[in-house]
């Protein structure tokens, strides 16, 4: 890193200029990443905090794809899952999207209907709701306030952390209170399974189809749009970051091909050259993406309250990893050129 | 000490070779100077090409002290060129991003981190090769801010930074004026001695041959040894 410390001083202009446009990618990976998750939160948070082993869907129609909202699934497919072998718990859930009122306000909620257990705060009567916080805070509601769902009042019995289905926050009812609110008049929109079970063997019997809570969450609202998009955009990012560095590199190699013959031909060792090379692309890399990520976590914050956003560790430090990995590829593969740089070209006559 | 033990050197040419070098054998000593003239084209700096390991010969023996260069790999040459070899060029060939110090202080990183300890040492080294070469006081300035003559001045301090038993000048007079190149040469001569390299020295210029220990010219690749010893007395 001798000489590469003092060339970063030394064009540290360029240097800088790089850095920041790394930053820049940098800030734009992070905020589209902190934003997937935002919205993916929002639109799947409470099926993955049901922590069923599998979701039962029913059916679909040949060429359908399984929707949540859409699957329709009976009493009698309830008892063949009870009654299956392996099969521990079985929750049946339905879900449908409507509005709730307050004596102050009003907001589209998810209405979401079980019985109790892990991801499931049902209450305990028929007609008592428990409100997740956004709704609750939407709506301006304390435990003990009344609310309005379909012309029937609920009490709010509980308020439960965060939770959203399709984009609204949830709202809990008992089975009972749910007949009071339901349009569709279905047993439920799915089974939440857990156990260790034959699934497929089941589902044949059952005539219904499971997936794994991972698995289905292709079945709800827009997930699979939101998150492919926004997945697509950060790859491109990452793309352009490695694009942008293989192609500084490739030109500041260039520029100093003539350097690096001299130095060859004075006994520099080709590794020692590559990783001097290697390293200042990874000081201006570290700059730049720590910059971007500093940029990230602070206007992040601020985004945080009027935007779903999420600053984890999974939508900021692996994409910063990713970056800086597939920078240095992208370096790595700029510096070609170190290698077959002959150090002939450095002696006086043949220049 | 090195000898080049008939050394022949080729280089592709469209289908054939070129005989750049022809049967080559060259021997020069601890703390003298070899100039080496010849027209252009004729081989002198294919000959000093092969003389650093540059280029290895398609035959012969290229023997620095006890090992013979023609034999090594690439990467052990590069260790040779810079444990024992010391090279000046034609070009100025000074990193831009370095300043003089640090021009020299490299050639103790060229294989990689270097240790902590020989830091003293070393930059003690390049201050009193830089006022060796006359450039006390112009440590900090880099290439740009130095004069053609100083640079080559430089030049000649970095090759000397890690005791050479050998040192290759190609043609170091040939961006400069008469005052200045003679100066060079003089301090090519002097330093060789002071260091006891064995110096091998192409030059165009036929005023320094009778300060050189021994002068071989070249003509067509090959070396023409009836006018070579003449030449030490013009
Ligand atoms: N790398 C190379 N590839 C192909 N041919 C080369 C190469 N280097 C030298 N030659 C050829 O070898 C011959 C000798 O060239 P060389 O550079 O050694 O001459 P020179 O005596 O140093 O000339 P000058 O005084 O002009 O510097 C020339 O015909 C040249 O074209
Ligand atoms: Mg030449």
């Amino acid at each position: 890193m001798f000489v590469a410390w003092r060339e970063l001083n030394f064009a540290r202009g360029r240097f800088a200029l790089l850095a920041s446009v790394v930053a820049m990618l940098m800030v734009l990976v992070g905020f589209l990443s902190g934003l997937a998750a935002g919205l993916a939160s929002q639109n799947v948070s409470s099926v993955l905090g049901f922590k069923a082993d599998q979701i039962v869907f029913a059916k679909p129609a040949d060429g359908q794809k399984l929707s949540l909202s859409e699957s329709a699934v009976t009493r009698e497919q309830f008892d063949t899952w009870v009654s299956a072998s392996g099969v521990d718990a079985v929750r049946p859930l339905s879900v449908q999207q409507s509005k709730m009122s307050s004596p102050d306000a009003s907001t589209t909620v998810a209405l979401m209907s079980s019985t109790r257990g892990k991801g499931t705060p049902v209450p305990s009567d028929d007609s008592s709701v428990s409100v997740s916080q956004t709704a609750a805070d939407e709506l301006g509601v304390a435990v003990g306030d009344r609310v309005t769902i379909s012309g029937s009042d609920f009490k709010v019995a509980a308020i439960t952390d965060d939770a959203w289905f399709s984009h609204t926050p949830a709202v809990w009812l008992s089975r009972d209170g749910w007949l009071k609110v339901d349009r569709s008049g279905e047993f439920a929109n799915v089974f939440l399974v857990n156990g260790s079970a034959d699934w497929e063997a089941v589902n044949t019997s059952a005539s219904t189809q499971s997936a794994s809570t991972l698995g289905s969450l292709s079945a709800i609202g827009s997930f699979t749009s939101e998150a492919g998009s926004l997945g697509m955009m950060v790859a491109l990012l990452f793309a352009i970051s490695a694009l942008v560095l293989s192609a500084f590199f490739t030109v500041w190699t260039m520029q100093r091909s003539a350097d690096i013959a001299v130095l060859k031909a004075l006994g520099s060792s080709t590794r020692a050259l590559l990783i001097d090379s290697l390293g200042q692309a990874l000081v201006v890399l570290t700059a730049g993406i720590g910059v971007g990520l500093a940029l990230v976590l602070g206007f992040g914050a601020l985004a945080g309250q009027v935007l779903p956003f999420v600053i984890s560790p999974f939508t900021t430090l692996l994409p910063a990893l990713v970056m800086g990995v597939l920078g240095l590829a992208g370096v790595a593969f700029a510096l070609k050129s170190i290698t077959k740089a002959n150090p002939l070209s450095a002696l006086g006559g043949n220049r | 000490m090195i000898h080049l033990d008939h050394v022949t050197v080729t280089f592709p040419d469209g289908d054939s070779r070129i005989t750049a070098v022809n049967d080559v054998s060259l021997r020069g000593e601890p703390g003298t100077v070899t100039g080496i003239i010849g027209p252009s084209g004729s081989g002198k700096s294919s000959l000093l090409a092969v003389a650093s390991t540059l280029v290895s010969p398609d035959s012969g023996h290229v023997w620095i002290d006890d090992v013979d260069a023609a034999q090594l790999t690439a990467k052990e040459a590069a260790v040779l060129r810079r444990e024992r070899l010391g090279i000046v060029f034609q070009q100025s060939n000074l990193l831009p991003a370095l300043s003089s110090f640090d021009q020299l202080r490299v050639m103790n990183h060229l294989g990689g981190r270097a240790s902590r300890r020989e830091t003293n040492k070393v930059n003690a080294k390049a201050a009193e090769l830089l006022a060796a070469v006359g450039l006390a006081g112009q440590e900090h300035k880099r290439p740009h801010q130095l004069s053609g003559g100083q640079r080559q001045r430089v030049n000649i301090a970095r090759a000397l930074m890690n005791d050479p038993r050998v040192l290759i000048v190609d043609e170091p007079t040939s961006a400069l004026d008469q005052q200045r190149g003679a100066e060079i040469i003089d301090l090519i001569l002097r330093l060789s001695q002071d260091m006891n390299t064995a110096t091998l020295l192409v030059t165009h210029d036929l005023v320094h041959l009778p300060r050189m220990d021994a002068v071989v010219e070249m003509v067509d690749g090959r070396l023409s040894t009836a006018r070579s010893t003449a030449l030490v007395t013009v």
